[in-house]
């Protein structure tokens, strides 16, 4: 039995994905306990007068709230990326896998911000419940009607009441914009909305401008949020009140209530204390502490030493930071204050740990990148001093679980497109750690896939892979790395000349001893090539590339194994 | 990332804002709260600007991606011809469509997050953008000849061996030693 479950666990061929479902339903399951728990948490007697008026519409309004609570705790946790590498570089000692989980922060950042959407749109559903029963409390004047009684209570003093509408010359519109609860109610409803709507992915990957921007407005959320619950409209019976007058016996006599003879005396109410902030300070001062460190590590001085124009609108960056120390295929943030104060954007580093100076290879796509272009002198036939470059600031890394590629004897590295920047640091790591260093290295041979729409983008990986096969003829080790890259669009007029080309010794394309192949590759021959090749061994595969090609892959994996050969498959986000 | 569409922007917000304003009407009318004809509004309001916003405009720049299931709709909303194409039209649209949910609390939000697309569409106007429907590219029917009954999709990057050898004459200009040695008379 526990034989059939670990086989189980080791055919899931990454186990991480099973911890990540696990942490997922743990957290899935203290929502649901935290909503029925404060579901039946107003269903005892101090709310009874309240829910006299109300129904059941407060459980459904305070449920959502817990919830909301809980959440908007989490959200903030999974972008301290600070704090996150730090806990994963401490985690890191005990458990790889449980490190690798905190790597899909943001999977789990977009799966709270959804719960609190919905949450939310629970809580806002029975508040209109909520409010139109307290204005028709209000409004049916009968001594008689008890929902009208009770809103009478407290007219006095104006604090014991239990109807937080205190006439019935107004409306629940009125009436929310009056309150600090609604007030607040529709500035963090409106902050929610306006975050969710410019965080869509079609907005995202095409103006990160406005997602960044906008998704700032959660400081408003926040400070909203705090003070939501500041006003105490929720309001029940105090705890005195309670001792004195039980609303099971007394809720029929309310007609007499506090006149003489009676055993009822009025009841008393209060509203309950904001909670809120108890549950998201931690966060928030958290959140603030992570701001306060990238911006001590942006101020730390950066300097550009090499900036390389590739052909293919590719701009390489080579730059040094004191005690900077990174492993493979991270990643950092990078900000010129020159262009633009506020905006961090990512890129893949492309340097091995191994040099002196750190490297990224910078698509021009946009508004930023080109302007990053001007200022590095892109548009300037001459070379320019290392002081006229821009100051940049430089935060990160920040960590993927790309270093695991040593601890397979074999590894499949599969890059498509741009999606092959984070192993140019893999390769030129392995070359390092095998040549220079003289280490007896783990990883014993390599196979890289490169899937390409178009030859433009090969440029300067291309080269890298020139310097490495040249470097590997030198040493004699031809056979460590073996690459395969595949061009899986072309054009008719490139397609002759390929035709013509094919005797040639080097590639046309790229320049290299292994040639070009055209289309897709064919997964189910390579994975039983390498399986052959390589009987009794575990391979890993990496990934960095769509998810259609992650799907493949993963069945490819799976089916694969056999006795012997294990393919494992490692899927990086970027 | 380029110059920012405001459009698309606007899209999603007018998108979100019909399916807010519907289902505040809806709770409205269920609840039959005071008021509940302004909830009928905002339910037909909410449901006609979640159709005239459900299908995607084409971008300006790069690719547009399509919703699901949404070229019925794009056929729809460009029947409309120069209404539904100018954002302008749109804009002054939603903001009248948004008042009547001002007058009761149930609709309140749909009238804010609808009166903010507005704006967000007038941005999108003033900066000269229109609504452009995605429709599927009809290939050019390819010539072919009589003998070919399907050409190949792609071309071969190797030329079949025939045509590897070249002719003797044209030795001398050959940018390639062939494979096999060739004489005059084949």
């Amino acid at each position: 039995m526990l034989y059939t479950l670990y086989n189980y666990f080791i055919s899931l061929q990454n186990f991480s994905n099973t911890l990540h479902s696990v942490f997922q339903l743990v957290w899935l399951g203290i929502n649901v306990f935290l909503f029925v728990y404060f579901y039946l948490a107003f269903l005892i007697e101090r709310y009874y007068y309240t829910r006299v008026i109300l129904g059941h519409a407060l459980s459904w309004a305070r449920a959502p709230a817990a919830c909301l609570n809980f959440n908007c705790m989490l959200i903030l946790l999974p972008v301290c990326r600070n704090l996150l590498s730090f806990l994963r570089g401490s985690i890191q000692y005990c458990s790889r896998t449980a490190a690798r989980q905190l790597d899909r922060n943001l999977t789990f950042h977009k799966l709270v911000a959804y719960m609190i959407a919905f949450h939310t749109a629970i809580h806002i559903i029975a508040h209109l419940f909520n409010f139109e029963r307290f204005m028709d409390s209000q409004l049916m004047i009968n001594s008689s009607y008890l929902p009208y009684v009770l809103s009478q209570m407290g007219n006095n003093d104006n604090r014991s009441y239990l109807n937080p509408i205190r006439t019935n010359e107004t409306n629940p519109t009125i009436v929310m914009f009056t309150t600090i609860a609604g007030l607040t109610g529709v500035v963090i409803t409106l902050a929610l909305i306006l975050i969710i709507t410019s965080s869509m992915e079609v907005i995202r990957r095409s103006y990160f401008e406005v997602f960044w921007f906008t998704h700032h407005l959660f400081i408003l959320f926040f400070i909203g949020l705090v003070l939501h619950g500041v006003g105490r409209i929720v309001r029940g019976q105090t705890l005195e009140s309670v001792k004195v007058h039980n609303p099971d016996e007394c809720h029929s006599q309310f007609e007499t209530w506090g006149k003489n003879g009676t055993n009822c005396p009025e009841p008393v109410f209060a509203g309950n204390p904001p909670m809120t902030w108890k549950w998201v300070v931690g966060p928030m001062i958290l959140y603030v502490c992570e701001r306060l460190v990238r911006f001590y590590r942006s101020q730390q001085k950066v300097v550009i030493t090499k900036v390389v124009m590739h052909p293919s609108k590719t701009l390489e960056l080579q730059m040094k930071k004191k005690g900077f120390k990174m492993e493979v295929g991270q990643y950092v943030f990078i900000q010129c204050p020159s262009i633009s104060q506020l905006e961090w954007h990512p890129f893949t580093l492309t340097s091995a740990p191994e040099e002196d100076h750190l490297s990224v290879h910078i698509r021009i796509v946009g508004d930023w990148t080109q302007a990053l272009y001007t200022a590095c002198g892109g548009d300037k036939t001459v070379v320019m001093d290392a002081w006229t470059l821009p100051k940049v600031a430089v935060d990160g890394p920040f960590g993927t679980a790309s270093e695991d590629v040593f601890r397979y004897e074999v590894v499949m590295l599969v890059g498509a497109g741009i999606g092959v920047t984070p192993f140019a640091s893999v390769l030129k790591s392995v070359w390092y750690k095998h040549v220079q260093e003289n280490k007896n290295v783990f990883t014993k041979k390599i196979y890289f896939y490169w899937l390409c729409p178009e030859t433009q983008a090969f440029e300067w990986f291309a080269d890298l892979l020139q310097s490495l096969e040249r470097q590997m003829m030198e040493k004699d080790m031809s056979d460590f790395l073996s690459y395969n890259i595949y061009l899986t669009r072309w054009k008719d007029a490139e397609a002759a000349h390929f035709r013509v080309q094919y005797e040639a010794e080097d590639d046309p394309i790229t320049g290299l001893k292994q040639k070009t192949l055209y289309g897709k590759p064919n997964w189910d021959n390579e994975f039983s090539a390498i399986a052959t090749q390589h009987p009794g061994s575990k391979v890993g595969v990496f990934l960095c590339g769509p998810m259609a090609l992650a799907t493949a892959l993963g069945k490819q994996c799976f089916s694969h194994t056999e006795s012997g050969t294990e393919f494992i498959f490692n899927k990086e986000n970027f | 990332m380029g110059k920012i569409e405001w459009a698309m922007w606007a899209n999603e917000q007018a998108l979100a804002a019909g399916l807010i304003y519907a289902t505040g009407g809806i709770v409205g009318v269920a609840g039959q709260f005071r008021g509940w004809q302004f909830a009928c509004f905002g339910i037909a309001a909410g449901v006609f600007v979640c159709l005239l916003e459900y299908p995607r405009s084409k971008r300006g720049k790069g690719t547009s991606v399509e919703r699901t299931g949404q070229y019925c709709f794009t056929v729809c909303v460009k029947a409309f011809g120069p209404l539904t194409r100018n954002y302008y039209v749109r804009a002054f649209l939603h903001a009248a469509l948004c008042v009547p949910g001002g007058f009761m609390l149930a609709t309140v939000l749909g009238c804010v997050c609808l009166g903010i697309g507005s704006l967000i569409y007038l941005s999108a106007a003033i900066h000269g953008e229109h609504w452009e429907p995605i429709l599927p590219r009809r290939e050019p029917p390819k010539r072919v000849g009589d003998s070919i009954k399907e050409p190949p999709q792609n071309p071969p990057p190797r030329p079949p061996p025939e045509h590897r050898r070249k002719k003797a004459d044209k030795l001398e200009a050959a940018a390639y030693d062939n494979p096999m040695s060739v004489t005059v008379n084949e």
